[in-house]
């Protein structure tokens, strides 16, 4: 126990007492969270470490399921006055707790509760600017953040006679590979990508500097309106489905299911979160990484926006409570912490430091690739089309466009329509969801 | 009937207490939070309320994706029944023909029941996932498009076997039951008039067999209706294009994931009217008009 909150409790007379005795118990603070397997043992690592570095505290992390699972048990904790002190959300439910004022506390406001200054040029750009309110306060604390990239299978690649030292840097070279895959009897399937909707329209939007939505596509106020119908979303889908149709382009499903599909050796050419790397290097099958494919234009390629998930915290929370969270979050972005989590999970790391550390430390020349997720986000200063995307219930409108996705790779509908579909009934799901 | 009076006043409602509480507890509390819930409108943290009276219902009764949701569950539901009762009862009476080792059948078809819906749906995935399932690569290399992640009719046919699958074996106890039921003598004199097996299956065994038929109707459609969502969550998750999204896997995507709880509460209130009616269908007709053996 220190000597300040000794002082601090006998200064309150009458309560002193009381103080110092809940002083002497650490304070439990749980840590909700979605991570499986090795990503698991390196939140549990993460509190151990802390726990066994200071006494006041104790993290106890708590498994709670898949992400939307983890913010469902929050949501309903909150609403039961039960509510841990950090969860941790996926990028998509950023719009879902920033719509929530009042429950949530914006982690600037907790880092001063805690005695620390929040120094935003630390931190990497785009990833602050997808965390953070338009007036630039931090709201999460990024935890696992992931860029999506090109994986690209070098044997196959060998086989159609196409350059495996350079992948297809456009997505007409893309479309091109693919179908020289595909002819040529390399692979049944020349090209396939996970998670539909965070890479080819919300990453596509952000890459080519394409508006998603009005309001800085949802950053600058809720209610906005989609618009990722425009001529060159347009084109991109139906050449997908054009392929789709080919059997050129084979859908693996909404999230990463497609990644097995690069994995045994059926398709060469993957479009994947960089967080996925871990699986590919396990394979053992000879890939390549290159940059997220994009349409020629002035100032393409723009940046990326993270994908991944943040720790928010609740609101109501004790004084004691907050310090400790910050204690906390103070860990999380000391340099060798990060850096440790960025080499070992394949996540990028938050701060520059870490970033600078493990470039200092010729990590990247001996992982070629690694580098890639982190310059694509950090190559330029966003624009407005570039922080990210943020929706009061982008989960929805995932789905929604899922479904007119699926739709148009089974050939019931055009890309035209499919978006325009998209787009109208995202639109109106938003009105619903806004209360009007 | 004879009227039995105890001597204690107190004592009975001891004795319903637990079941009373149980029932208020389990059933009436969680319905009364429906019914309120599906008068208002409000964000997920429950921060902002607003009552809007029967808004919830009209507008699910106006949206497309709740009609063609409800279509979805039937069809859903009368294959699922239909497959799994006709199994059943093909295999019912392929047992009840055999002689040795007829024990040995009856409790290896009822394995399956034991296995939770979702482990069910987990295996019928692996088998049939287009990315990893080992029959859908056999599948494909003998020229069948398969690919349930895009053709919602293979999505359909893939989650009706799997939910089929598991009803089987409960259909299969009731079938030898109700066979076993059935007096020789009836077979017998029907076979002595000439009587050969399909004739005598179709005049005797099924007329017969008709209580344990209709009892079974009602109970897989409840369970295709409410019972086999961890199969669909599984298999499908409703996709492709909610080509499987039944109304209960609505109710969960709309509350849970889309964060809906107003529409949610509101679909959940009308699948609560569904099963009373169900109920209630049940126990007027099954239990009253048709006399068992």
């Amino acid at each position: 126990m220190s000597t300040k909150s000794i002082a601090a409790s006998a200064a309150v007379a009458g309560l002193s007492l009381f103080a110092t005795s809940s002083a002497f118990a650490a304070t439990e603070l749980q840590w909700w969270h979605a991570m499986t397997g090795a990503n698991n043992e390196v939140v549990d690592n993460l509190a151990k470490e802390f726990n066994e570095k200071q006494s006041e505290y104790k993290i106890v992390p708590v498994f709670k399921g898949t992400y939307p699972e983890t913010l469902n048990a929050g949501i309903a904790a909150f609403r039961a006055k039960q509510s841990p002190a950090i969860i941790q959300v996926f990028d998509v439910g950023t719009g879902v707790m920033m719509g929530a004022e009042g429950a949530v506390m914006p982690v600037a406001e907790v880092l001063e509760k805690g005695g620390y200054s929040f120094d935003k040029s630390r931190y990497l750009p785009g990833i602050v600017a997808y965390y953070s309110k338009p007036d630039g306060t931090m709201l999460s604390f990024p935890y696992n953040s992931s860029s999506p990239i090109l994986y690209y299978n070098k044997d196959i690649f060998e086989k159609a006679g196409l350059d495996t030292e350079n992948p297809p840097k456009t997505w007409p070279e893309v479309w091109e590979a693919a179908r020289k895959i595909k002819t040529s009897g390399a692979a049944p399937c020349g090209y396939t990508s996970t998670w539909l909707t965070w890479i080819q329209t919300e990453n596509f939007s952000a890459w080519n500097n394409l508006a998603y939505a009005t309001k800085e596509n949802g950053l600058g106020g809720t209610d906005v309106e989609l618009t990722f119908n425009s001529p060159q979303f347009v084109e991109h889908f139906q050449s997908i489905a054009d392929l789709a149709k080919e059997g050129v382009f084979r859908y693996g499903g909404r999230t990463s299911e497609a990644k097995q599909l690069f994995l045994s050796g059926e398709c060469g050419i993957l479009t994947e979160s960089s967080g996925g790397l871990g699986d590919i290097v396990k394979s053992g099958i000879n890939y390549g990484i290159g940059q997220l494919p994009y349409y020629e234009g002035e100032g393409r390629p723009q940046n990326t926006i993270p994908g991944g998930a943040s720790l928010w915290v609740f609101g109501g929370k004790s004084d004691e409570e907050y310090k400790g969270i910050a204690e906390f979050f103070n860990f999380l972005s000391q340099t060798d912490v990060q850096a440790r989590l960025h080499q070992v999970s394949g996540y990028l790391p938050v701060t520059m430091e870490a970033y600078n550390a493990t470039k200092e430390s010729g990590f990247y020349e001996k992982n070629p690739g690694r580098e890639t997720p982190i310059q694509q986000m950090m190559g330029k200063e966003p624009t407005e089309n570039s922080k990210g995307v943020r929706l009061i219930n982008l989960p929805q409108v995932r789905d929604i466009m899922n479904e007119e996705f699926e739709a148009m790779l089974a050939g019931q509908q055009d890309a035209k329509a499919a978006l325009d579909k998209a787009v109208e009934r995202g639109n109106a799901a938003i009105q619903q969801a806004l209360g009007n | 009937m004879q009227n039995v009076v105890f001597p204690n006043k107190i004592l009975p409602y001891f004795l319903v207490a637990p079941q009373i509480v149980l029932t208020v507890i389990f059933f009436f509390w969680p319905a009364s939070q429906a019914l309120y819930q599906s008068a208002m409108r409000e964000d997920p943290f429950g921060l902002r309320s607003t009552f809007v009276g029967f808004a919830n219902f009209s507008a699910i009764f106006s949206d497309p994706s709740y009609l063609h949701s409800l279509q979805v569950t039937v069809v859903f539901s009368v294959l699922t029944a239909a497959l799994a009762m006709g199994t059943a009862l093909l295999l019912a009476t392929a047992a009840d023909l055999v002689v040795r080792g007829r024990g040995f059948y009856r409790t290896f078809m009822i394995v399956p029941y034991a296995v939770a819906p979702a482990v069910a749906g987990m295996l019928w995935l692996f088998m049939f996932n287009p990315a990893m399932g080992t029959f859908a690569y056999m599948l494909r290399r003998n020229g069948i498009m398969w690919d349930p992640l895009l053709d919602g009719n293979q999505a359909m046919l893939l989650v009706v076997v799997a939910a089929a699958w598991k009803q089987i074996s409960y259909n299969f106890l009731f079938f030898v039951a109700g066979l076993q039921a059935i007096p020789k003598s009836l077979l017998e004199a029907a076979a002595i008039d000439g009587a050969r097996g399909s004739r005598r299956f179709w005049t005797i065994i099924f007329p017969l067999l008709a209580p344990t038929t209709f009892f079974l109707l009602v109970v897989n459609t409840v369970y295709a209706f409410f019972d086999t969502f961890g199969i669909i969550h599984a298999v499908t998750g409703g996709g492709p294009a909610k080509a499987t999204e039944t109304l209960v896997y609505k109710v969960y995507n709309d509350g849970f994931v889309n964060l809906n709880l107003g529409s949610s509460a509101a679909q959940s209130v009308v699948l609560m009217v569904i099963v009373i009616g169900l109920t209630a269908f049940q126990f007027r007709f099954v239990e009253k008009k048709v006399h068992y053996g």
